[in-house]
């Protein structure tokens, strides 16, 4: 900036700058005109849907070919008791389970690997990183195919355990719809009959016993398979972080006589905080829009327990036809989509991806 | 440095707990990798074969054993004896049953055309927000910025009505036109041109080169590492994509990609799923992802990719 530039007649420069402008907007020409018809007008498009009763069979520009409805469709999903309330609020609870197991687990086992693996003392961190970070080139669908093969009910996972434990039954993963709550509390003595009368008390159109019953055993193996193929993109996050840490810090830390674990509390975990929001927020965009595995391994079975926000917008518009419906509960995932981002903004600003 | 013969280095922990660490590394890098030794095994055995425990990684000798005969599969209890793994690549003859050869080109097209167009239009656009001034820049940043908010689900109803009314569902330019540009590569392509030091654009200027030859001929040629990095992502993205081309070309055979494919064919068997079949469409998936990763396993592990890569 100190460097002087070049002088050039102010009329000369005007005309620059014109050019400039002009090259800059030819330059995102392009990329606005692209955004708008394919992303913007579809956005406003889906609100605008939301408020109709359409099909998608009869040609949306054919007139009378959907009423406005008002708010209905967002009526039918939250508070009015029916099928559609009870079909998403399944979805809202099981979807809700899965970002709650997912995040914190994925986030955790991010930080520990990429923690461990950036140690000085550690030998083949470069094999370590490649290991971790295959899954993440994998396409969901055939880590989804994978993981039905080893989970099988005379699968891999079963004749691995049953190795391990006599007299093992093997677990149905794929078509098991108890819940893991629900599964530990009845050998205690605890079921839907005789936890009290709360438990068969009601709240969007499911009982308070289906909402406390905890994850099915199959949402919970796709909740394993979404960790084992999310972690490793999530390491090589926090490992870039720790790699900006100047190891001068810790020698003056360990010349004060700090231990390395006083180390890691005082010095690591704080200076990573940016980006353990930044892997969080990652982790609850994904996990709210959790789709592919539902699709391809169960459909939404067994018992519809693994039926989430985005596979009844799927169901909702090619499956039943409720187009109004599926915009409306694209609407709603939009939203909590958006006040995540701007919780994490919020919390972080001037991150590096805000 | 001195004292080293007599302290551990500084920051290491106490031995036992290196080695639970260590432990624990090396068992997760073990699940991490199973599975996949497990699918290339299984592709490679014959249908009675993968019903068989405990399940062998490595081919058995002795390699004689049928396990079709007459072109019949037999089932394990029809067959007498151990059944072995004896190497076939009968699952990935049974993919012929399946156009899967179209399926691998239409993810090559989309990929390629995807990922061609991306590196035009988003660096363009990346650069015009990076060094150009011009009134607004701010605000449409932002815009742009804010549509990776937009959940691919989200858009399901709406892309399907818009493509349906241009005429455009289960084609090609559909596929370009949807996702020919992408937020997150211009974000990466705008980062990148700014770490450009201005002075080379200046003195390409006082050259009396013009904005468009500037960035062409002295901002382009420099910029391959940031390019390379948007290709790998795009094509990454678009090969393994699933919930975009559902809608886009989800509803004909023929205009699948890999992904859509392997999920039609798990849903056409319906409860018997031939496993050795699927489990070759995978390694045929993957195995493309997997040289260009050990092409570029440098380029993959940078965090800004892997921040992207999940959409």
């Amino acid at each position: 900036m100190t460097r002087s530039p070049a002088p050039v007649r102010p009329a000369v420069r005007r005309s620059r700058d014109r050019e400039e402008s002009r090259a800059a907007y030819a330059f995102l020409a392009p990329v606005i005109l692209i955004f708008t018809v394919f992303l913007m007008a579809p956005m406003a498009f889906t609100a605008f849907i939301s408020l109709t009763d359409w099909n998608g069979i009869r040609p949306v520009a054919q007139p009378g070919a959907f009423d406005l409805v008002g708010l209905d469709n967002y009526a039918a999903l939250a508070v009015e008791d029916g099928l559609t309330q009870e079909t998403y609020m399944r979805a809202l609870r099981n979807t809700l389970q899965y970002v709650i197991v997912v995040v914190p687990l994925q986030t955790v086992i991010a930080l520990v690997l990429a923690i461990v693996v950036n140690q000085a003392w550690l030998r083949g961190r470069g094999f370590f990183r490649t290991v971790y970070y295959l899954p993440s080139i994998t396409s969901s669908v055939v880590v989804s195919l994978v993981f039905m093969f080893l989970f099988t009910r005379g699968g891999i996972v079963n004749d691995a355990i049953a190795q391990v434990v006599p007299g093992y039954q093997p677990i149905d993963w794929l078509n098991t719809s108890d819940g893991l709550v629900h599964l530990l509390l009845t050998p205690v003595g605890v079921t839907a009959d005789t936890a009290g009368p709360w438990a068969s008390a009601e709240l969007g159109g499911l009982t308070m016993w289906e909402w406390i019953a905890g994850p099915s055993v199959t949402l919970s193996a796709i909740m394993m398979l979404n960790i084992w193929t999310t972690t490793g993109s999530l390491m090589v996050i926090f490992l870039a972080a720790l790699q900006t840490v100047p190891r001068d810090i810790y020698e003056a830390a360990a010349l004060d006589g700090a231990t390395s674990r006083q180390a890691l509390r005082a010095i690591t975990l704080p200076l990573l905080r940016p980006t353990t929001y930044l892997v969080v927020t990652i982790g609850l965009i994904y996990t709210f829009q959790v789709f592919d595995q539902v699709y391809v391994i169960t459909e939404g079975g067994p018992a519809r327990t693994t039926i989430t926000i985005g596979y009844v917008i799927y169901e909702f518009a090619f499956k039943n036809g409720q187009m109004g419906l599926a915009s409306a509960a694209a609407v709603v995932l939009f939203v909590i989509i958006l006040l995540i981002t701007l919780v994490q903004r919020r919390i972080v600003r001037g991150g590096s991806l805000s | 440095m001195k004292g080293r013969s007599r302290l551990r280095p500084i920051g290491t922990p106490a031995r036992a707990v290196r080695i639970i660490l260590v432990g624990f590394i090396v068992a997760v890098a073990m699940v991490q990798v199973l599975p996949f030794l497990i699918t290339v095994a299984n592709s490679l055995k014959c249908l009675p074969a993968v019903q068989e425990f405990p399940q062998s990684l490595l081919p058995v000798p002795p390699f004689a054993v049928d396990c079709a005969v007459d072109g019949v599969t037999r089932s394990a209890a029809e067959t007498s004896g151990p059944i072995t793994f004896s190497p076939t690549l009968e699952g990935y003859a049974g993919l012929s049953a399946f156009p899967f050869d179209r399926w691998f080109i239409n993810s090559l097209i989309f990929g390629i055309g995807v990922t061609l167009l991306r590196l035009v239009l988003d660096s363009l656009a990346g650069y015009a927000f990076a060094k150009l001034r011009f009134r607004g820049n701010r605000v449409l940043f932002i815009l742009v910025i804010s549509t990776m908010m937009v959940p691919s689900i989200v858009l399901l109803v709406p892309r399907f009505i818009l493509l349906q009314q241009l005429g455009m569902l289960n084609t090609y330019q559909g596929v370009l036109l949807t996702l020919g540009v992408d937020a997150f590569g211009i974000f990466l392509m705008k980062q990148y041109f700014e770490s450009i030091p201005d002075e080379i654009i200046e003195a390409a200027k006082l050259d009396g080169a013009g904005v468009l030859r500037t960035f062409v001929s002295v901002v382009l040629p420099i910029s391959k590492p940031g390019l390379a990095a948007l290709a790998i992502l795009s094509f990454t993205s678009i090969w393994n994509n699933f919930v975009d081309l559902l809608v886009i070309v989800g509803s004909r055979q023929e205009m699948l990609n890999l992904p859509l494919g392997l999920a039609l064919l798990r849903g056409q068997f319906g409860d018997t799923l031939v496993w050795n079949v699927f489990l070759a469409g995978s390694v045929m998936t993957t195995l493309p992802m997997l040289i260009l990763f050990v092409i570029f396993q440098r380029q993959f592990t940078s965090s800004n990719l892997s921040a992207g890569l999940k959409g």
